[in-house]
């Protein structure tokens, strides 16, 4: 019986061809590829000066990177955009109300609205997450339509409940007949709180940014080799990373010394370390059980509950994780712009998100970190340039600003368009 | 080994909606023995599996009878999940497999091994990190038990099916509390090396000291591998034996041995059976699971031919073929003329009509009246019961409530009236109602498939007897697919035997119990090979 | 008796139920307030009427199996086209009105037919997908609005002469024309003879539609596509003819809420403008896989009439803000998610 050892060798030894692969990277990420060169078209067209641009876009992509980083989790776990995002949103600006009528100033203020959004965001993710097992399948538009009937019963609490059923007396947040809140509330309390912290040139940070990574990576390997004695499997990824940390740094040493007038760029870095830290969050996230089982149910649910994964209550685990993130992220948003639309702020952030997210190339079944902030300073770049570009080109700005809601709604069409497209024949594929 | 059992199983008894399925079957497995169970579609193997399983849907339909001992003590299985923690594993006949994912990740699915790390000392469990390192090693060990030489850390995606089979046999094996492994005929899907390997796999693993039930219907795999068999047939305990101790051809007699009762149906005294009325030449389907290889057939005028076979050899994927359902090629002869293929149009407009296996899902508009179930498809392939008005058409409501209300009392469809939605009537008279489509098409043959499937015994002969009624008294040609053997040899003037999507041979309804039994094993050719072909 | 409750309230369905009592409230409210009910009437009638067509464009599409239309701007946007062409055409009256109609059908037609043809690729979600259309389509065309090279003045911007006015008024053109045909007054209620009778007609001749060979063809693919398949029928044609003939009915059914409103609405207005009619027909009594012209003709009724009557309510409850409004979305919203519900998917 012993000789009946049998060995398949295998044959699925894949040669390295430089060229496929080249094409296949190319292939894969040609929503980026045609959006960068959109992009660099608008820039060239706008005819803006590139600092302005460059201050604009670090403004922006701070302040809107975190919620689309909030759409990632329910990408994992199979459940597509999570456009009911705007629930999260929602809760954000319950919070910056409660908070802005207690008259918590600074820091203080800001802390105090993450902790009173994250018990509503729960529970918000929490009923998504039970709607959208009850409709599995139609995920997206399910959530959607929860985004607009949710904004119905935000308008009856704060236009109609406030002051009636809800007491509160307060006229710079009420409206003067003492029903419902004002269209646009000042949060000059909570303004640039986190942004104001601790602010940093931009050509500072490229050194101290580059400076830093480059340590972690040379620590790490030292780790690796010196104290657990196992040889690192990539020599080359090391040093390729390394050698881009050095870049940045280099390069951000370069010009502080040039004293160009990108000197002037001032970097939010407390805002951006919580960008940072959210992912680091969403890696960590994936390593650990419950990452994994995440992507299980997002890549069959069928056998996820075969192999007694909860899968409803994954699920809806994801859709908190995300709503809680999204508020958060409305919060970081809504520091940085200082006013709050009572009734405006949300409504599109869950298609803006989406539409980030998938001009950096993600789909309906595959987001990462990357794509959502490269798509974010795509997209962020497209809204900068537009108007102005429009203007240049047929002598109206409304022409580029409706092109850019026309990119935000064409990118997400197309992209739902070719998802199901794809399932269609592969599921065709499968069955003949 | 020692001779103490590893699985009991005693008296076991089922019903389902009062249908004895199971009838106090025993079983006994031995470690490290493989015990093979042998048994036709229906015998009650999966019914036995389930409850050996936990099964959620044993306890929704009332439980079940009997004892099972595991390992020495009496155990009572609520949910798979307790099966599994026994000691009990599955290879499934699907897989379950997730293609994203690597090797590893797969057998390790939902039983990641993790490690602590800051965040889940305060969160909880679900927070660990896996311990990526620690599951490749132990995924590395199942793989080389098993010998098979695949990297670990490769994706499923991708992979040849026979490695796919591996990947989830090294799971099961992987879980350190293995006692008892179930394989569910495992060699259906894989081409015969691919089985030789698994073979010699089962082999290794039993060595080890974990028992292995082996449901197969390939006999050649009992004899080769097998140390124990058992044999079930229409829920019963037929047999115990020691491989040692019988034979292919008693095995194949005891599988399928069993009275047949005539369906009021003499032999045709007179046999005019020379005017052929179809002809199919190397007809080949793709139909998922029921695939067709090529098959030659003649139909003669005014015959039932039955097709039989066990479930996934091909026989349903013939008429499906035939009627364009699924991708077809080959050559379809009607009178003489060609049919087109893969052009449901064609077929029907050629006077084929077919009763589809699938009644709810193909046969049925679940949510329309009794009268457009019966009229549509001739409305659609025939335009008729349609008054037309220039360029408009209407659908001729009095011709079809006519009609409706003559083929209910033709065929006693109990209904309350034409207007009743089908979703609504028992199985036995939503068969019928697809019978009255069929019919209303003005049928040169009729195609029936699993015409008693899913339905009560009172209405199976109700539905037998209107298929008899219907070749004896209106000349029609029948053609009908089942899985149940006793039904076709109870109608039908010849049975063809379907196995591996090939004919295997074509045989009397009074052929003996062995010659089915082989057939159906496909082993008839190789044994009878001289006698095989039976015109 | 309990059974027999239990019974009726099945067969009605619970959202209808909630919003039947709803409507009763409102009506017992707006006698409270002593709102004229003859003017409620009026509204609601000619409501009725300027809706309805839009509604009845959701039948060929849920039947045919591609679920709710989302994607109806698109029709709409081929029918104010078609509208703004009658206009340039300098023409007026029933001559202008039914040369708009006229117009739109090829223009609805031919996007019908690619929008069905992305929908036959797109199966399963083909309600997200028409959703993203509908609105791409709205944004492109406000460029296209601003660039396209009408000349009549009534049409464009009167300062710069470039680009179209976000509302185009009828007034001179066939402003209510449908309303006041043969409209008479019983009481104080003003019947809109000619709006209500073209709507029935519209939906006779669906009625129609749906007897003969092609519908009978659609409602089986909606029903179940393996079983048309098996008939012999060509599933994807039959989508694709649902697709159309929505569209078709979209683009005609602006026209007639525009004549009845007074004014074509052009860039960001049709956004929305799907929801309404969804709505409608879901609270109707449809789902997304069944809809019949009863269920059309009910929920609009329905639908307008809670509009109607909620907006002078609500505004004598709370003065401030459009409580109506928020009614609306969170009633239209709460239907569509209802039905989605319905629709399984969970198991």
């Amino acid at each position: 019986m012993s000789e009946m050892n049998v060995k398949i060798e295998t044959k699925v030894i894949q040669k390295p061809d430089y060229r496929k692969k080249a094409k296949q990277i190319l292939l894969e990420n040609i929503v980026p590829i045609l959006f960068i060169i959109i992009c660099l078209i608008g820039v060239k067209l706008a005819k803006q000066p590139p600092l302005y641009i460059l201050n604009e876009l670090v403004a922006r992509v701070a302040r809107n990177s975190f919620i689309v980083l909030a759409l990632i989790i329910p990408v994992l776990a199979g459940m597509g955009l999570n456009f009911a995002i705007v629930l999260g949103a929602m809760a954000g600006q319950i919070a910056i109300i409660a908070v802005t009528h207690w008259k918590i100033t600074g820091l203080a203020g800001l802390l105090t609205t993450v902790l009173l959004c994250t018990p509503f965001a729960i529970i918000f993710g929490y009923l998504t997450g039970k709607l959208l097992n009850k409709t599995k399948g139609q995920e997206m538009i399910t959530s959607m339509i929860l985004g607009f009937f949710a904004n119905g019963l935000y308008q009856l609490l704060f236009l109609f409940l406030v002051g009636t059923i809800i007491p509160m007396k307060n006229p710079v947040l009420v409206l003067s007949a003492g029903v419902g809140i004002k269209n646009t509330i000042d949060l000059t309390a909570v303004k640039y709180s986190l942004d104001n912290i601790f602010k940093l040139s931009m050509t500072k940070t490229m050194i101290a940014f580059g400076v830093l990574c480059v340590a972690v990576m040379i620590v790490h390997l030292a780790y690796r080799v010196f104290i657990k004695k196992s040889k690192p499997q990539n020599m080359i990824k090391y040093l390729v990373y390394t050698g881009i940390f050095a870049a940045i740094g280099t390069v951000g040493l370069m010009i502080m010394n040039t004293k160009s007038v990108y000197n002037m760029v001032l970097l939010p870095i407390v805002t951006l370390v919580v960008i940072g830290l959210l992912c680091l969050f969403n890696v960590f996230i994936v390593k650990t059980k419950l990452g994994q089982e995440f992507r299980t149910v997002g890549q069959d649910m069928h056998i996820a509950k075969v192999s007694g994964i909860h899968v409803d209550k994954v699920r809806v685990i994801a859709i908190i994780i995300s709503t809680v993130l999204a508020a958060w992220g409305q919060i970081i948003f809504l520091q940085n712009i200082g006013t709050l639309n009572t009734y405006g702020s949300h409504e599109q952030v869950g298609m803006f998100a989406a539409a980030a997210l998938l001009i950096g190339g993600a789909s309906v079944t595959k987001a990462t970190i990357g794509h959502a902030l490269m798509g974010t300073i795509l997209l962020h770049t497209l809204f900068i340039v537009s108007p102005q570009a429009g203007k240049n080109l047929l002598g109206s700005a409304e022409i580029g600003e409706y092109f850019r809601s026309f990119v935000a709604y064409g990118v997400i069409g197309v992209s739902l368009g070719l998802h199901a497209w794809k399932h269609q024949v592969q599921s065709k594929k499968k069955t003949s | 080994m020692g001779t103490q059992t590893i699985l009991e199983m005693k008296n076991i008894e089922k019903e389902y909606f009062g249908n004895k399925v199971l009838k106090g079957v025993n079983l006994t497995v031995k470690p490290g023995e493989i015990h093979a169970l042998l048994g036709e579609n229906g015998a009650g193997k999966s019914t036995l599996m389930n409850i050996l399983f936990g099964m959620p849907v044993i306890h929704s339909t009332g439980g079940f009878n009997g004892e099972i001992i595991f390992d020495g003590a009496p155990v009572s299985l609520k949910s798979p999940k307790e099966a599994m923690d026994l000691g009990i594993g599955m290879v499934h006949q699907e897989f379950m497999l997730i293609p994203g994912f690597t090797i590893t990740e797969n057998i390790k699915l939902n039983r990641e091994i993790t490690k602590h790390n800051p965040f889940s000392r305060v969160m909880g469990e679900k927070l660990k990190t896996l311990d990526t390192e620690q599951m490749n090693k132990d995924a590395r060990k199942a793989l080389d038990t098993l010998g098979i030489g695949i990297d670990e850390w490769m994706k499923v995606a991708g992979l040849p099916v026979g490695y796919m089979q591996f990947v989830e046999i090294a799971r099961e094996i992987d879980k350190s509390n293995m006692k008892l492994l179930v394989f569910d005929e495992p060699t259906a899907v894989l081409a015969e090396s691919e089985a030789d390997t698994l073979l010699a796999a089962m082999k290794k693993i039993a060595a080890s000291g974990i028992a292995i039930l082996f449901i197969t219907h390939r006999l050649d795999e009992v004899m080769s591998t097998a140390d124990q068999v058992t044999i079930l047939r229409d829920g019963e305990l037929v047999a115990t034996m020691k491989k040692e101790e019988t034979t292919v051809m008693q095995l194949a007699e005891l599988m399928v041995g069993r009275k047949v009762e005539k369906l009021g149906k003499e032999k045709k005294e007179n046999t005019q059976q020379e005017e052929i009325i179809m002809e199919i030449r190397n007809l080949k389907v793709g139909m998922p699971g029921e695939e067709v290889k090529g098959i030659d057939l003649e139909i003669y005028q005014g015959e039932i031919i039955g097709l039989g076979g066990l479930a996934g050899q091909g026989k349903i994927g013939i008429a499906n073929g035939i009627m364009g359902l699924y991708p077809a090629e080959g050559e379809v002869l009607l009178k003489g003329k060609k049919i087109q293929l893969n052009n449901p149009k064609a077929s029907l407009n050629s006077h084929l009509a077919f009763v589809s296996e699938d009644r709810r899902g193909v046969g049925l508009l679940l949510d329309t009246s009794i009268e457009l179930n019966i009229v549509i498809t001739a409305m659609q392939a025939q335009k008729k019961f349609l008054k037309r008005f220039g360029f408009f058409d209407q659908m001729d409501g009095k011709a079809t409530r006519e009609h409706a209300l003559k083929m209910i009392e033709d065929l006693d469809i109990r209904c309350r009236g034409p207007q009743q939605i089908t979703r609504r009537l028992s199985g036995g008279n939503q068969q019928k109602v697809c019978i009255a489509r069929a019919l209303t098409l003005e049928p040169n043959i009729l195609f029936v498939s699993e015409p008693t499937r899913g339905i009560d015994i009172g209405a199976k002969k109700l539905v037998l007897d209107l298929l008899v009624k219907l070749n004896r008294e209106l000349g029609m040609t029948i053609v009908m697919t089942s899985s149940e053997l006793g039904e076709l040899r109870s109608i039908c003037d010849r049975i063809a035997i379907i196995t591996e999507g090939k004919i295997e041979c074509i045989l009397e309804p009074e052929a003996s119990d062995a010659d089915f039994g082989l057939a159906m094993a496909g082993e008839y050719k190789k044994l009878r090979s001289k006698e095989a072909v039976i015109s | 008796m309990r059974e027999k409750i239990r019974l009726v309230v099945q067969n009605i369905g619970l959202p209808r139920i909630i919003i039947i009592s709803f409507l009763l409230t409102l009506i017992f409210g707006a006698v409270v307030y002593k709102i004229p009910l003859d003017a409620l009437t009026t509204d609601t009638l000619v409501r009725f009427g300027m809706n309805g067509v839009l509604v009845l464009a959701m039948v060929p599409c849920i039947q045919s199996g591609t679920g709710l239309n989302f994607g109806l701007p698109l029709g709409i946007i081929c029918g104010i086209l078609a509208g703004l062409i009658s206009i340039e055409m300098n023409l007026v009256g029933f001559q202008a009105i039914f040369t708009a109609m006229l117009i739109s059908i090829p223009l609805s037609a031919i996007s019908g037919y690619f929008y069905g043809v992305l929908l036959n690729k797109v199966k399963g979600s083909e309600m997200m997908v028409g959703n993203y259309v509908g609105f791409s389509v709205v944004s492109l065309m406000c460029i296209g609005w601003l660039v396209l090279p009408f000349k009549n003045g009534e049409i464009i911007w009167p300062i710069s002469g470039k680009g179209l006015r976000t509302t185009i008024a009828l007034t001179s053109r066939y402003d209510k024309i449908l309303n006041e045909f043969m409209s008479f007054k019983i009481g104080g209620v003003v019947v809109p003879t000619g709006l209500i009778l073209f709507f029935f007609m519209a939906c006779f001749l669906m009625w129609l539609f749906m007897r003969s060979k092609t519908g009978i063809a659609l409602k089986a693919v909606g029903d179940n596509p393996r079983f048309a398949t098996a008939s012999g029928i060509h599933v994807d044609r039959a989508r694709l003819i649902g697709t159309v003939l929505s569209t078709v009915i979209g683009g005609i059914g602006i026209i007639v809420y525009a004549q009845s409103f007074g004014f074509f609405q052009l860039y960001q207005a049709p956004l929305y403008m799907a929801f309404p009619p969804v709505a409608a027909i879901l609270i109707g009594g449809a789902s997304t896989r069944n809809a019949k012209i009863s269920h059309v003709i009910m929920g609009t009724l329905l639908f307008q009439a809670l509009l109607t009557i909620a907006l002078p309510v609500a505004n004598k409850l709370v003065s401030e803000g459009n409580l109506s409004e928020v009614a609306r979305i969170i009633v239209s919203n709460g239907i569509i998610l209802y039905a989605l519900t319905q629709a399984g998917g969970g198991e």
